[in-house]
This record gives structure tokens, C-alpha cells and sequence, in this order.
């Protein structure tokens, strides 16, 4: 008899997490919790000011506090030619400032120590005389002829600007344009935002100098690629160095990067012989590590009077920080902006892109999305918000006209991308019924007769997620597959690892899920460990939603692989030839005679004692997985919200969601995953922003100043499904760790301007905080970019 | 204790100062020799080696280091552990029993109350508070409860799930 597959936790069950049993005991281990007999401890000196040459720093006074074991400056970095180190988009970044400092937050010392509070007395103790230099904090300031150049470290380097990109075919769209009945334009900011996950970034640097290894315990969402970059940038042999990634307090993009301090403290145990640990406090994350976003959208879109769009023209200027060390796909200088508007039907398309240098932290890391495509989605869903509107058409309407119909697929987008398949209209039927839009005009109109303002808003989208395939991705030059090793013990109990790394998507639970529903092993007979690079097989790690369109992956295909092998042993035991022999979960039969039959365990013993003549024993393999293609779930989020116009506050009544993700491995993460994802949605929408005085001081330094949302704020959410299995994955799954964060913003925004567009107001950008959302309705005119900041 | 680590000076510098506290942590008294600044979080991570109890932001901001001083919920990373001299403190580590786990633990679990689980200990520790002093809390009286607590991860409706869960089982066996 076949297995019941939910039984047995395999897909489709919502099975309880694995990882939960240490969590709720208070014994994860975080790389904070790792203690090493004779570890030290290392505490950075970051730059006050934002650009200033450095005219001198004395360390005398931090060499005499007692337990102090080494102060390291710029000058043993240089000295050791580790003052630079690439960044992950061909720029060099400083690990810690030589001649200068371009960035408020930057590393200019470190101290060793017996414990952390050794190291911070005596961090205070080292004296830096700065210059100061003009700061320049947005790409207005640095497109000023008169602008200081902020990276005159480089040569041929004679403006701020980084990169001019574009994409797309110009002519083409240019003629759609003059084709058009109507022109709708759009001009948006996406302010700075910072991933925060709680745990900050850290590292604990083991180097043995009787072996030559280097053990390195670090906060990092791919560690093979950090493996390599430390190869690389510390001349050490790649065997030779092994990276462990244990539990993650979170990542969402912040965690891949590879930061000074990890450098450092790397060197720092090569020169005490000592470990090292290092651990950020807050301040240090939000001002130094990856931040996200920070761009300027502007668009436009050509239309017939029917509501048919014809062509989509689009132009980024994006604030990289002091260096470019944007984590994206090396073809791609502003990540996948040109999946915009990939879930509607438009014929010509044309995006160009600015990049530039200012004096504020580096990153431009994904945060919580596929390399830009929050920005993306954000800009495409106001941009047609706003056509609706310049039209005179209802939102669902334009939107059905427009979006890719069932029958499209597969579906090139002007841009290039191949989309696969989805049900976009029902999606949005399901959306709108969930949030009763038929009768909400009276709803509209009932609540203004008592003062208040309703609005709705509504983001369809499909993105990009599960970077590679191969030949079109890659980050510096390593293809973006990933992997799965698979072994299966006698008992039939078995251990899997891959190349991803979870930082609380549950890989533990659901990897082991697809090996039961492959092979019909219980999954809480299966173990799933990631993250130790000596043991795992390689891997590009856990971001851009690419765990389970990779990996995952990769765990089917090995688990099929043991399958094949396990069938060879069978028929062995079954003593027929193999063409006979038929699967059903967790067991193999005799074609026409299904009593007669082996378990996998069967076979699992058998792979130990009884092998085959010509069949090498053992039941374990590996699996690379590159997939053809990118996954394209699709979601429609749709929101209704209540403004107050006397406070500019506003509250969201309803949210539903419809996520079309393909198969779902387990219900519960699934859901998990788009209700944190919304939750980010609505901090970006409402309060979660980072900015700079013009000084360039960042305003957002902590959790006072920078607001993340707590139960109290956030709102609930209902969510709904549509299932469209992914034609090329081989369980059909799609993306979706990020699809809330990446669509949300938008139904949010949308919302509040519906609420108050009568007013006249087109635009206010995010954080749509209650004095914004004020202003706006009461001058009934837009508000844009960050909100201001006045230096004393 | 003197310091942070034992293993490395087993002695203070001349010049520092150290006090002597008396804190029931989870049940069992310890007497030790701390520096006056020592904050809470840090003698209960580093010094005992209750490694459940996180610190996230440094400034009362986030809760991850919650912990329960004489049965309140108090953020231990601006706490100086000379505070608790002659209190009980109570961190995750002593949630459960042997033999048992707490609801609140169970309830988490069965509700997907987390993802990264980072904030988990602080976050069952403020909703063990909330369900002593109000054994049927409705949604909002948790999501208020709660309100000193960031997550990241669940989007807390969820985590709300789990401790009304948790508020239930006990009422079923008490």
C-alpha cells in the first residue's frame, strides 16, 4: 500500500517546525552564542562625520587599558594590502579608512580585548583628528558640477556618477508614445530603507596556526560566496577556509554582503592567534550595513483611450552610498528593474538608469527581494494607479485589460523575460471579491457624510524570483545554481544538506518535505543541515527568493536519483528485471502483482548488505541544479484603509491577499512567509524609512528613531490562494518569500491615495506618515522625496 | 565573576571595581562578584550562559532580551544586573520543565508563531506576564501586551494566535 503522503509530512502537509524544538527553549545557536576557549573580543571606532580627511589618529592611550591585546587603524590593513576589498559589483570598498572617511558610520579602528567592555574603554580612548569635507547626500547634490568627488581614491574616476545603464528598445517606444491618446506620468521616491533583522551582523574569526585553517562563524546568508570572496581577499587558500553560517536571527539581504568588520576580525585573529568574535550593536548595523532601495522613479506610460497600453518608458536615479556594493546579478546594474510591468501585456518598453556615488553607507542590497524588484513592482502598480485615474477608468478594469491573459503563456516580455504561466485575472477576482469592491463606492460615500475618508488599493504583480538560470546570472562570475547532497543510512533514516542557508524560512522542515513526498521517507526521518561550507555542498545561499526554486529543486532531483538507484537494488530483491518493477511512495512493486513489493527502507538496508553484483553499494548522491529558467509567481493584493483628515492618520479596515506561488510544499510556512512580507510592505509604506541631515548624519540610527511596526500598529491580514504549478520546477513550486514585501507597498500607498485623491493630490511619497498624508489633504497638493532634515 | 569571560582573567585589574549580588535565576540562587556597569542581559548570556535570552537593539527598543524580573517583564539590556541583586529573574531557559513545556511554548510551535526565532524567548516571556495577570486576554489586549516586542519575521498575527492558544490551553487545565 502506498503511503498517505500528508502522514508522512510530505508536500502539502503543514507540518510543525523542526526548528522550533531548539527556539522555544531558548537553545538556538546564534553566532553570538558560540563561545571559543581563549576568544577575544573586537570593538569598531566608526567616523563621526560623514566625509572628512583623516589628519591623524593616536592609539597610545587604547594600547595602556589593561586587557587590551591590539588596536589595528587603516594603516595595519594597508600595510598587510588589505585596506580595499572588492564589493560584489566590481567596486572596491575601504575596509577601514586610510585617507579618508566617505560615510558617517565608517570603520577607522578597532580594539582587541579580553572582553567587550575592555574593548569599547578603550575604543573612547583613541583620538582622530578629522577635516571635515562638504558631504553630499542625495544624486542632485552629486550631479552638481561644483560637487566634491567623493571617490578621488580611484583613478579615471572624474564625477560621482557610477554607471549609466539602459535597456529596452528606444525607438520603438518612442513611437508607441507618439501613438498615444493619453500620457501618464509619474515621478516617485522609494526612500532608504534599512532590512534591520534583529539579530545584527557579526562574526567570531578562528584562525589555527598549526593547521593553517581559518574557521570563520559568521552572520551570512551565503557562504560559499563568502568562502570565495575571503579566498580572494585574504590570499588564503580556499580549502583552507571554512565558513559556518549557524542559526540566523533573520537576514533579508542584510546578511549578504561581506563587511569590513568580518575582515578585520579575520586579520585580528591571524595577528593575536587568538578567536575573535565580533558583534555590532544596532547603531553600527543601521548605519554601516546593507541598506535597501534609496531611488528615484520616474515613468511614463502611452495609452490608447480604450485603456490599452502601448508603451512604458521608465528612468531610475538610484543613491548607492560612498561605494557600489549593490548584491546583484553582475549583467544587471540596477538588479531586475526591467521586470517592471512583466505581468501586463505591453509592446515596447525602455528603461534607462543613473547610478551615483554620495556620502552615506554602501549596500543597495535586496532587501527582502529579487535584486530591485520592489522598486519595480512599487513603480509599475502607482504608475497604474495613476493611469487608471488619468483615464477615467475603474483600477480593476484597466488592470484586466491589461494584464497577461492564461492563454499568453509562455509570455516574452518587452524586456526579454519569459514568463510562464499564472492566472492573473482570477487572482484579482478572487481579490476583489474577498474585499467586497462591487459595493464599495457607497462605502466610500457612506463614510464621507461621517467625516472619514475610505480608499482602496490594488497591486497585481508577478516578479522575478530563483535566480539563476546560469547563463544569465551570476555574481562575480559564480553561476547562480544550487545544490543537494542526499545520504540515505541503512535504517533508512537520511541526512540532507544543501547549498542554501535558512535564516527562519524553515528549511529544516520543508526540504525534508519534498525528500518524503520523493522517496516516501518520513520527513522526521530525514535531518536537514546547511550553512557549515566543509560539510554542504556549494551553493549561492538564501536570498531573492531563490531557496526553494533552486534548492529545492536540487533536493528533488537528488531524492529521484537515490530513487533510480534504490529501483536497481529492488528488482534485485524482488528478483525481476528492473523494467518491472513500479513505484508507488515509499515503495516498490512487482507490475501486476502489487502485494509483492520492497520498501525504500528495504532497499536502504539492502544498498549496505545486499547490493547487486556490478552495483557499488551505498545509498547517497548530489545534485546541481541550474534551472532553465526564473520562477513567476503571481500575487493581488488589495487593500482598504480609512483616512482621518483632520490627523492625516490612517488605518487599514481590510487587507486581502491572493498569492499564486505554484505548489505549495507546507501551507503554514507559505503563509508564515506572505504574512511577515506584508508586514514589511506596510513598515515601508508607513514608517520605516532611513535619512540624512545635510550634513550627512543619519537620522535612523536606532529603534527609537528608525520606527519598525510592532503587533500594536500592524495591521491583520486574508489570505487566499490560486495554485498554478510552475511548468519547469520539478515539484511545480514557485518563489514567494518575498512577493508580500515586493507587491505590498503599493496596495498600502494606493489606498491611502484613493482615500484623498479628490483633493487633487497625485503623489505622496513614502512613509506615508500621518503629518504627510496631512499636508497632503489639506493643500490638496503632492508630497514628495524623504522627509527633511534641518542640520542645527 | 569579574569579568565577561572566566576563562580569560581570572582576576580583576587593580583598579576595578566589582559588588557583590545575590540573583535567583530560574529557581537557583548565585552569588557572584560583578563589575557595578555589567547590564543584566549580559551576565545572564555571557556570565551564566543562558544564551535564550537575545540582545537585538541595545536601547529598550526591540525586546528581544525580555526577561521576567519578580514576575515582570523587563528589557535586561538596560538593566544593570546590580538591579537584580536580591530578585528572581526568569528567562526562557526557565519556561519549561524537565518533563514539561510551557503552553506558551507549545502554542508557538502548533501556530507558527516564529520564523527566525530571535525574538521568540522575549516575546513568550511578555505574553507569560499577560496571561498570568489576565488569563483570557482578547486580540487586542495581546497585540498590546506585546507592543514592547519587534518581530521581523512573522508579521505577529500568528504569534498572536499563539499565545491566545496558550491562554486557552490553560484555562482547559486549570
Amino acid at each position: 500500500m502506498a503511503l498517505d503522503e500528508l502522514k508522512i509530512g510530505g508536500m502539502g502537509a503543514s507540518r510543525r517546525r523542526v526548528e522550533d524544538n531548539r527556539f522555544i527553549r531558548g537553545k538556538g545557536n546564534y553566532v553570538d552564542d558560540i563561545v571559543l576557549p581563549g576568544m577575544l573580543h573586537m570593538e569598531i571606532l566608526r567616523s563621526p562625520v560623514a566625509h572628512a580627511r583623516i589628519k591623524s589618529i593616536d592609539t597610545t592611550a587604547a594600547w595602556e587599558v589593561p586587557g587590551v591585546r591590539l588596536v589595528m587603524t587603516g594603516e595595519t590593513l594597508a600595510a598587510r594590502n588589505l585596506a580595499w576589498m572588492p564589493t560584489l559589483s566590481y567596486d572596491t570598498q575601504a575596509v577601514m579608512a586610510t585617507d579618508k572617511v566617505r560615510f558617517q558610520g565608517q570603520e577607522v579602528a578597532a580594539v582587541i580585548a579580553d572582553d567587550p567592555y575592555i574593548a569599547k574603554d578603550a575604543l573612547s580612548r583613541i583620538v582622530v583628528e578629522y577635516e571635515q569635507l562638504p558631504a553630499i547626500v542625495n544624486p542632485e547634490q552629486a550631479a552638481s558640477p561644483e560637487a566634491p568627488l567623493v571617490r578621488d581614491d580611484k583613478v579615471n574616476q572624474d564625477s560621482n556618477k557610477i554607471f549609466d545603464w539602459e535597456i529596452g528598445d528606444k525607438e520603438s517606444t518612442d513611437r508607441a508614445f507618439a501613438e498615444a491618446d493619453v500620457v501618464s506620468t509619474i515621478d516617485l521616491h522609494y526612500p532608504r530603507s534599512h532590512p534591520s533583522p534583529l539579530e545584527t551582523c557579526g562574526s567570531i574569526a578562528d584562525y589555527d596556526r598549526a593547521t593553517g585553517k581559518l574557521t570563520v562563524y559568521m552572520t551570512t546568508q551565503a557562504p560559499h560566496i563568502i568562502r570565495a570572496a575571503v579566498a580572494m581577499v585574504a590570499e588564503l587558500p580556499e580549502h583552507m577556509i571554512r565558513i559556518v553560517s549557524p542559526d540566523l536571527g533573520g537576514g533579508f539581504g542584510n546578511k549578504v554582503p561581506v563587511y569590513p568588520g568580518y575582515v578585520i576580525a579575520i586579520l585580528a585573529s591571524i595577528l593575536t592567534e587568538h578567536p575573535v568574535k565580533w558583534v555590532e550593536d544596532r547603531s553600527s548595523n543601521l548605519i554601516s550595513t546593507g541598506f535597501g532601495r534609496d531611488v528615484y522613479l520616474q515613468g511614463q506610460l502611452a495609452l490608447r483611450k480604450d485603456g490599452k497600453i502601448l508603451g512604458m518608458r521608465m528612468h531610475t536615479i538610484s543613491d548607492h552610498g560612498a561605494f557600489y556594493a549593490d548584491a546583484q546579478p553582475t549583467k544587471f546594474k540596477i538588479g531586475l528593474m526591467h521586470s517592471t510591468f512583466a505581468a501586463y501585456d505591453v509592446p515596447a518598453a525602455h528603461l534607462t538608469s543613473e547610478g551615483w556615488y554620495t556620502n552615506k553607507a554602501p549596500g543597495g542590497v535586496a532587501y527582502r527581494c529579487s535584486f530591485r524588484v520592489t522598486e519595480a513592482m512599487f513603480f509599475q502598480e502607482r504608475m497604474m494607479h495613476a493611469a487608471a485615474n488619468d483615464l477615467g477608468m475603474d483600477q480593476a478594469e484597466f488592470r484586466r485589460i491589461n494584464l497577461v491573459k492564461d492563454d499568453q503563456f509562455p509570455y516574452r516580455t518587452a524586456f526579454g523575460f519569459l514568463t510562464d504561466s499564472g492566472q492573473y485575472g482570477k487572482c484579482l477576482d478572487i481579490a476583489l471579491d474577498a474585499i467586497g469592491y462591487a459595493n464599495f463606492k457607497e462605502e466610500q460615500e457612506e463614510a464621507r457624510k461621517r467625516g472619514k475618508l475610505l480608499g482602496i488599493g490594488i497591486s497585481t504583480m508577478t516578479e522575478p524570483l530563483g535566480a539563476g538560470n546560469s547563463r544569465e546570472y551570476d555574481i562575480i562570475g559564480i553561476k547562480m545554481f544550487d545544490s543537494a547532497e542526499l545520504r540515505v543510512h541503512m535504517t533508512g533514516k537520511a541526512i540532507l544538506r544543501t547549498g542554501a542557508k535558512t535564516q527562519g524560512q524553515g528549511h529544516e522542515t520543508t526540504w525534508a518535505q519534498i525528500v518524503a513526498h520523493e522517496l516516501g521517507i518520513p520527513a522526521e526521518d530525514i535531518v536537514v543541515e546547511e550553512g557549515d561550507t566543509d560539510t554542504a555542498p556549494f551553493g549561492m545561499g538564501t536570498y531573492a527568493s531563490r531557496s526553494t526554486p533552486v534548492a529545492g529543486a536540487a533536493v528533488a532531483m537528488v531524492a529521484r536519483k537515490i530513487r533510480a538507484k534504490a529501483r536497481k537494488i529492488a528488482a534485485h530483491l524482488l528478483e525481476v528485471s528492473e523494467e518491472d518493477i513500479e513505484w508507488e511512495l515509499g515503495r516498490f512493486y512487482v507490475r501486476g502483482n502489487q502485494e509483492r513489493g520492497v520498501t525504500i527502507q528495504d532497499c536502504a538496508l539492502a544498498a549496505y548488505s545486499n547490493v547487486p553484483d556490478g552495483l557499488e553499494p551505498g545509498l547517497e548522491n548530489n545534485a546541481y541544479y541550474d534551472p532553465p529558467n526564473l520562477t513567476w509567481p503571481f500575487a493581488a493584493y488589495v487593500c482598504k484603509v480609512e483616512v482621518d483628515p483632520e490627523t492625516g492618520v490612517w488605518d487599514v479596515l481590510k487587507f486581502v491577499a491572493v498569492d499564486d506561488c505554484g505548489v505549495r510544499i507546507n501551507p503554514m510556512i507559505v503563509e508564515g512567509q506572505i504574512m511577515g512580507g506584508l508586514t514589511e510592505a506596510y513598515a515601508m509604506a508607513s514608517m520605516q524609512y532611513i535619512t540624512f541631515d545635510e550634513e550627512g548624519n543619519c537620522i535612523g540610527s536606532n529603534f527609537m528613531d528608525y520606527l519598525l511596526p510592532t503587533a500594536w500598529e500592524t495591521p491583520g491580514y486574508e489570505l487566499h490562494e490560486v495554485v498554478t504549478p510552475c511548468p519547469h520546477h520539478p515539484i511545480g513550486a514557485k518563489g514567494i518569500g518575498e512577493c508580500a514585501t515586493v507587491g505590498g507597498p503599493a496596495a498600502f500607498v494606493n489606498a491611502v491615495m484613493n482615500a484623498i485623491e479628490h483633493t487633487g493630490v497625485r503623489n505622496v511619497d513614502m512613509p506615508l506618515m500621518p503629518n504627510r498624508v496631512y499636508e497632503a489633504v489639506q493643500t490638496g497638493r503632492d508630497v514628495s522625496g524623504a522627509p527633511p532634515v534641518k542640520g542645527d | 565573576m569579574t569579568s565577561l569571560y572566566e576563562e580569560i582573567p581570572t582576576a580583576p585589574a587593580a583598579d576595578v571595581p566589582t559588588r557583590r549580588v545575590t540573583i535567583t535565576v530560574n529557581g537557583e540562587k548565585r552569588t557572584l562578584d560583578i563589575e557595578p556597569r555589567l547590564l543584566l542581559a549580559h551576565l545572564i548570556r555571557q556570565g551564566l550562559q543562558l544564551t535564550g535570552t537575545h540582545v537585538g537593539c541595545d536601547t529598550t527598543g526591540c525586546g528581544a532580551c525580555t526577561v521576567l524580573l519578580n514576575g515582570r517583564p523587563a528589557k535586561s539590556c538596560t538593566v544593570l544586573a546590580v538591579q537584580a541583586d536580591g530578585r528572581e529573574v526568569t528567562t526562557v531557559e526557565g519556561l519549561a520543565s524537565a518533563q514539561q513545556l510551557d503552553p506558551i511554548q507549545e502554542g508557538f510551535k502548533e501556530e507558527h508563531g516564529l520564523q527566525c526565532g530571535f525574538c521568540t524567548p522575549g516575546m513568550m516571556l511578555a505574553a507569560k506576564a499577560l496571561l498570568e495577570r489576565n488569563p483570557n486576554p482578547t486580540e487586542d489586549d495581546v497585540r498590546w501586551a506585546l507592543s514592547g516586542n519587534i518581530c521581523r519575521c512573522t508579521g505577529y498575527q500568528n504569534i498572536v494566535k499563539a499565545v491566545l492558544w496558550a491562554a486557552e490551553t490553560m484555562r482547559e487545565e486549570s
